[in-house]
């Protein structure tokens, strides 16, 4: 999902940077203001498992590849906003020094993996988990829910960006400039390709590391101590001393 | 070292360790071609994108040394390499930023 350069003309590469810039600042000042010193080392670790796991390429057939983006994971355990920085570090990382995504695309590609999993992700697993325990199977199948859903939704994004290429910029003749495939071709691929395949992969990811995450250490999970203070406060509701 | 981040660096190290899996993948991601392979597929190179596709050239590109190579365990020493550098800046970064930005509880 890696949009290189060439693939998105001026008009959505530049568009897509606008839209990062008050996203990142936010995401920015939104961890800034809950970090604590002592989860600096959770965060960093998710900047690296991100772009670590996304090494695993799986390769599917008719001679295509992808790979899990880790973010919905890092999204549920930490927060959607931790998650946009962190992604966004990985992405910056694979962009500079190994190529992995375009310089004028990596705003477009810090939307589709950095925000749009993340968000989708995150209110996904809050809203199929409701007021379960951490430990309830319900979170695990939430959590794989959350990653599927959000990878294939920014797959359909990151395709809808290509599509629009051949609309929006083109030659006076018609002959597009960028990405040469419109909407009806890049978006059914790739939600194809996701749906069907990678974003199983994601599922697992998110579910297998959910499940320990969850079992072993959950007071590492964003708002978990906020749901416990809830529960508390209204089991004390409901039976008053 | 706090229990939870050891067990974290160690799967961690296990996923580094295990990265050239991603190499027995042979082909190209979706919208992920390069200039030749478009040629091949529709006939010609859109002329914005063969601009910009070579405006910026990573020094390990693809997770590569210099040079690019064409089998598995050829290729495995670069994304080693690759994989482990990637993590130590990644970390590396968000730590340092982290610790200087966090309140000190």
């Amino acid at each position: 999902m890696h949009i290189p350069d060439g693939y998105l003309g001026p008009i959505t590469f530049v568009i897509m940077y606008l839209i990062m810039i008050p996203i990142w600042l936010y995401a920015g000042h939104k961890v800034q203001k809950s970090l604590k010193s002592r989860q600096v080392p959770y965060l960093a670790l998710a900047a690296a498992f991100s772009f670590v796991i996304m090494m695993f390429n799986v390769p599917i057939p008719g001679g295509s590849t992808g790979h899990a983006v880790g973010s919905a994971l890092v999204a549920i355990i930490l927060g959607p906003w931790a998650a946009v920085v962190t992604t966004s570090v990985a992405l910056l990382i694979q962009c500079l020094l190994f190529g992995d995504g375009g310089v004028t695309a990596f705003g477009a590609n810090c939307f589709n993996m950095g925000v749009v999993i993340p968000l989708i992700a995150y209110y996904a697993y809050k809203l199929i988990s409701g007021n379960t325990l951490i430990t309830s199977n319900l979170r695990i199948a939430a959590a794989a829910i959350a990653g599927y859903l959000g990878i294939s939704v920014a797959a359909g994004v990151a395709g809808f960006e290509m599509g629009l290429q051949p609309i929006l910029e083109h030659t006076a003749a018609g002959v597009p400039l960028y990405m040469p495939y419109g909407l009806g071709v890049t978006v059914p691929a790739m939600l194809f390709e996701h749906m069907v395949f990678f974003s199983f992969v994601e599922a697992i990811v998110t579910a297998l590391a959910f499940a320990y995450i969850a079992r072993n250490s959950p007071e590492i999970i964003f708002d978990y101590e906020t749901e416990q203070g809830k529960k508390e406060k209204a089991a004390r509701k409901a039976a008053p001393a | 070292m706090d229990k939870n981040v050891k067990v974290f660096v160690i799967a961690l190290a296990v996923l580094v360790v295990l990265c050239p899996l991603g190499l027995l993948a042979v082909g190209t991601a979706y919208g992920e071609w390069g200039p030749d392979d478009i040629k091949d597929m529709i006939g010609y190179v859109p002329t914005g994108l063969e601009q910009l596709s070579s405006l910026y050239s990573a020094p390990l590109a693809d997770y590569d040394f210099p040079g690019g190579h064409d089998t598995a365990p050829a290729a495995a020493p670069g994304y080693y390499v690759s994989a482990i550098i990637g993590v130590v800046l990644c970390a590396g970064i968000i730590y340092v930023a982290g610790k200087a930005i966090a309140r000190n509880i």
